[in-house]
């Protein structure tokens, strides 16, 4: 029996392990260095890295290339801000809000986009996905184009807290290993089984007797959650919220951090993530051309590395062996 | 409605006539493309455990026939019927629940899982209960237990951990076999499962198909003479979408309007 795509083995495996302990170790580093900045820029990427594993699930593993991602980033923040425009900070009440909206625009959005392919569905997503941006501009009662300042982080029961950025921090830590844990447990089940299949030959499943429609749906209304609750920590990370969020770039964005890394692997996203912040962070302070050469460098990527960072590192290894 | 009249409208629904042993019939089905007519009035049935060939020249209308049971492709005319009960309209999925499976002529695998996990989607589909989010499908027993067995039955135990990318055109072909009996159908539609092999690889094939017959009914699509004549209990011979001789394959074999319509090219 093949059990190697169960476990994390390999050197992807040992990659994503390392990569987590240095997460874990980012916040004593930044106290002791005095770098409270570097904190604040791992944990956009953290937050980003929640965001581009669960596009990961209806792109890499499901085939279904979504360009409106980000609308439940933005969704996802807006339940910050939004209660908290009411003085409501409960974090419970928020959470539960976002799985409701997210849920119920993704359930909707999704019986529509579902049913088509190809090119036809990339352009439905970002349509849907504009509409909530556009949305969002025309309610001046938020702030409209301007956004919205949250005073307050969510507050929990029992005096719980996320107000430091350390705290913060780490919760945003634990969603992101609790999102790869679920990633992992779900593509190798028997639903995930299916929604890999339906990416490789939709067709040929029907035929097998697998109403693949239903599945499809199913996994879109999850990744459309677990994208909300990053946006929920993206409202708490940036304390602002704003259209800005949920722009068809961001929406493009996340999809270059999935092939950056390798769509369709565990960890892949999260490496792309990593890669796409750093680079703007070095590109942006060398040139004001950064636009230029990271769009050079992003065609080049989806070009000729197709496996991603993942890929990259598989080959290496390989080739060492 | 009083009790006698239940009864009686009861015994009205009832296929009048019906052999108990009758799995699949296709009552004067017709399916037009535009002016092609694929399918014109065809008339055919398979009994359980019965190996019936359809054989016909190219373009004659082979394939739609088998899309049409499967309800890839909807008739425009006539009925379906598996077990007594119609299903001309039922979709896909559904007729496959009640255990019609199909293979494609043009292999249609899935390219991106393993061989094993290929055939344990067919298991799965029989199963039901997909709806499992949490444990891992390689896990599950008695699926993966039940896709090593049909992987076995059609010589392919070996490679159940290959890609199905990298399998030769021949093991493409044996998997779609283990994949469309890994659901344990009651009817096996086969469009021509030997298409593109050579003699040793169509030798192979008739031998796994023997070991399968007598199972599910099986409605065999397939232009190796050889092979049906091996294979068939009963013959249809199919052109310009019209069944024009149905009868046993001795028969057949001497049937002169057969032979002028296609035998006779070969
Ligand atoms: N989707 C379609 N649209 C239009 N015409 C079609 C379509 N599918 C099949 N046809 C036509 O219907 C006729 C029957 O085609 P079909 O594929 O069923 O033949 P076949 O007997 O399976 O042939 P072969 O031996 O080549 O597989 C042909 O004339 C074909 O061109
Ligand atoms: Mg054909």
């Amino acid at each position: 029996m093949n059990l190697k795509s169960l476990s994390p083995a390999g050197p992807n495996g040992w990659v994503m392990v390392i990569t987590l302990v240095a997460l874990v170790l980012v916040p004593p580093y930044t106290v002791l260095a005095n770098e409270p900045f570097f904190l604040d820029l791992v944990m956009r990427a953290v937050i980003l890295s929640i965001a581009a594993v669960s596009l990961n699930l209806v792109l890499g593993y499901g085939g279904m290339i979504s360009f409106g991602h980000a609308a439940y980033l933005g969704i996802g923040a807006y339940c910050v801000g939004i209660p908290g425009y009411y003085g409501i900070y409960d974090g419970v009440f928020q959470l539960l809000l976002v799985v409701a909206v997210c849920g119920v625009f993704a359930l909707v959005t999704g019986l529509v986009c579902l049913r088509t392919r190809g090119v036809y569905f990339i352009m439905i997503t970002l349509a849907f996905a504009q509409m909530v941006f556009y949305a969002m501009v025309s309610l001046d009662e938020y702030g409209g184009d301007d956004g919205l300042v949250i005073y307050e982080r969510s507050r929990f029961p029992l005096g719980g807290a996320i107000g430091d950025s350390i705290t913060l921090y780490y919760v945003c830590l634990a969603v992101l290993v609790a999102t790869l844990l679920l990633v992992h447990r779900i593509v190798n089940s028997r639903f995930g089984l299916v929604i890999r299949g339906t990416a490789g030959n939709d067709a040929r499943l029907q035929s097998l007797g697998l109403p693949t429609f239903r599945y499809r749906l199913i996994c879109y209304v999850i990744a459309g959650i677990m994208c909300g609750i990053a946006g929920w920590l993206l409202g708490n990370f940036t304390l602002f919220i704003s259209p800005e969020m949920m722009n068809w770039i961001r929406s493009g964005e996340l999809i270059f951090m999935v092939v950056l890394g390798g769509a369709g692997s565990l960890f892949g996203p999260v490496l792309g993530t990593g890669a796409f912040i750093t680079l703007e962070e070095f590109l942006s302070g060398f040139t004001v051309y950064w636009q230029l050469y990271f769009g050079i460098f992003l065609v080049l990527v989806v070009l000729f590395g197709r496996g991603g960072l993942h890929g990259f590192i598989e080959w290496l290894f390989r080739r060492r062996s | 409605m009083p009790p006698v009249a239940v009864a009686a409208a009861q015994i009205a629904t009832l296929p009048a006539g019906r052999d108990t042993d009758m799995l699949l019939e296709v009552i004067d089905l017709y399916k037009a493309f535009g002016g092609v007519v694929a399918t014109n009035h065809v008339s055919l049935e398979v009994r359980e455990g019965e190996v019936h060939a359809v054989i016909g020249p190219n373009g004659a209308g082979k394939t739609t026939l088998v899309s049409q049971l499967t309800g890839e492709l909807r008739p425009d005319g006539g009925r379906v019927r598996l077990a007594g009960r119609t299903i001309t309209r039922m979709p896909t999925h559904r007729r496959a629940r009640l255990g019609v499976a199909r293979s494609f002529q043009i292999t249609s695998v899935v390219n991106n899982l393993s061989v094993l996990e290929n055939v344990l989607l067919a298991v799965q589909a029989h199963a039901g209960h997909n709806f499992r989010f949490w444990r891992p499908a390689l896990r599950c027993r008695d699926l993966v237990d039940a896709a090593h067995a049909s992987l076995q039955r059609v010589g392919l135990g070996e490679l159940a951990d290959r890609s199905a990318a990298d399998l030769s055109h021949g093991e493409h072909r044996q998997l779609e076999i283990a994949m469309a009996t890994a659901t344990q159908p009651r009817l096996l539609l086969l469009d021509e499962p030997m298409a593109g092999m050579g003699r040793e690889e169509t030798v192979r094939m008739v031998d796994i198909l023997n070991t399968i017959r007598g199972g599910p009914g099986i409605l065999l699509i397939e232009h190796d003479m050889d092979a049906v004549f091996a294979l068939a209990d009963r013959i249809s011979v199919l052109v310009n979408g019209a069944v024009i001789a149905c009868d046993t394959p001795d028969a057949i074999r001497n049937n002169a309007q057969v032979k002028a319509a296609y035998l006779g090219e070969d």
